[in-house]
């Protein structure tokens, strides 16, 4: 049991990050909207699963409903309202120069991120390993997150209030139909 | 997992770039920032991992400011469509002299 559960955990790790790798490629290269934003949603939904095979569950649960549950819908109302569905025109991808420039973009920040895989942290800051999975075992998914949500970032929590204000309020002020743009 | 998940992360957020530098729609350029997001926070995950739950936090933060930013960035959007009736971001030059 201790020799195998490792490696079924590998396994699905890489079976999502596949699956979430090949949904992105095909998110990215679709020419309709609603495509892109369904596959999207596949993207996210192995991103949770990694998220739980990763020991955080409630961050996987939050993925699910936030991302691919609320936000992607926005996205797709916002694709209805527009009419986008079968704008083919509109959704040309740009030239080979375009391409090619993107491309050598990436290549570049994989090979940055090939010596960060190599990066090794002073021994002081890793906690030693499972201690997030035994966390979770002790005080269930939520508390390890709540707990310094509430006490040490309490202030960024409540700054992120206000920013949720700002953007409720930005996206009724731009959303709104100006009629008579000349009588104010 | 740590490697592995950076590795994965690394690649999505590539794929990101990828699609807001090469797409005209101003929708999908859109979403492909929400990919890189999400990218960027499966690696606070894996960090998250094996230094400390606090990891957690700040991918709780980058939600809520993605949630922000898909509300005021979806509204510009359609300011921008009943404004110039396109998406293209082709064809969206107003700041251009």
């Amino acid at each position: 049991m201790e020799a195998t559960l490792p490696l079924f955990y590998k396994f699905h790790f890489y079976l999502f990050g596949l699956f979430a790798v090949a949904a992105a490629i095909t998110f990215v290269t679709r020419k309709s909207p609603v495509a892109a934003a369904v596959w999207l949603v596949v993207t996210m939904f192995s991103l949770a699963a990694m998220y739980v095979l990763l020991d955080a569950h409630f961050i996987g649960v939050i993925q699910v409903i936030v991302y691919a549950g609320a936000i992607m819908v926005v996205f797709l109302f916002v694709i209805m309202l527009l009419n986008l569905g079968d704008a083919e025109a509109i959704t040309d991808a740009r030239g080979g120069w375009w391409k090619i420039a993107a491309g050598a973009v990436a290549l570049a920040f994989l090979a940055q991120v090939a010596v960060l895989a190599r990066f090794e942290a002073p021994a002081a800051l890793r906690l030693p390993a499972g201690r997030v999975a035994e966390q979770v075992a002790e005080q269930g998914a939520i508390a390890p997150i709540a707990g310094p949500l509430f006490t040490r970032y309490l202030l960024a929590f409540e700054v992120t209030s206000v920013l949720l204000l700002v953007a409720v309020v930005g996206a009724v002020v731009l959303g709104k139909q100006r009629r008579h743009t000349d009588a104010r | 997992m740590l490697a592995e998940a950076l590795f994965f992360s690394a690649v999505l957020f590539a794929i990101g770039v990828i699609g807001v530098l090469t797409r005209r729609n101003a929708i999908i350029v859109f979403m492909c920032v929400e990919l890189m997001l999400n990218a960027v926070n499966l690696s606070f995950v894996a960090f998250a991992q094996a230094y400390g739950a606090a990891g957690h936090v700040f991918v709780f933060l980058v939600m809520t400011v993605a949630a922000a930013e898909a509300a005021v960035g979806l509204a510009v959007i359609i300011a921008l469509f009943r404004h110039r009736q396109t998406v293209n971001l082709q064809q969206i030059n107003l700041l251009k002299g």
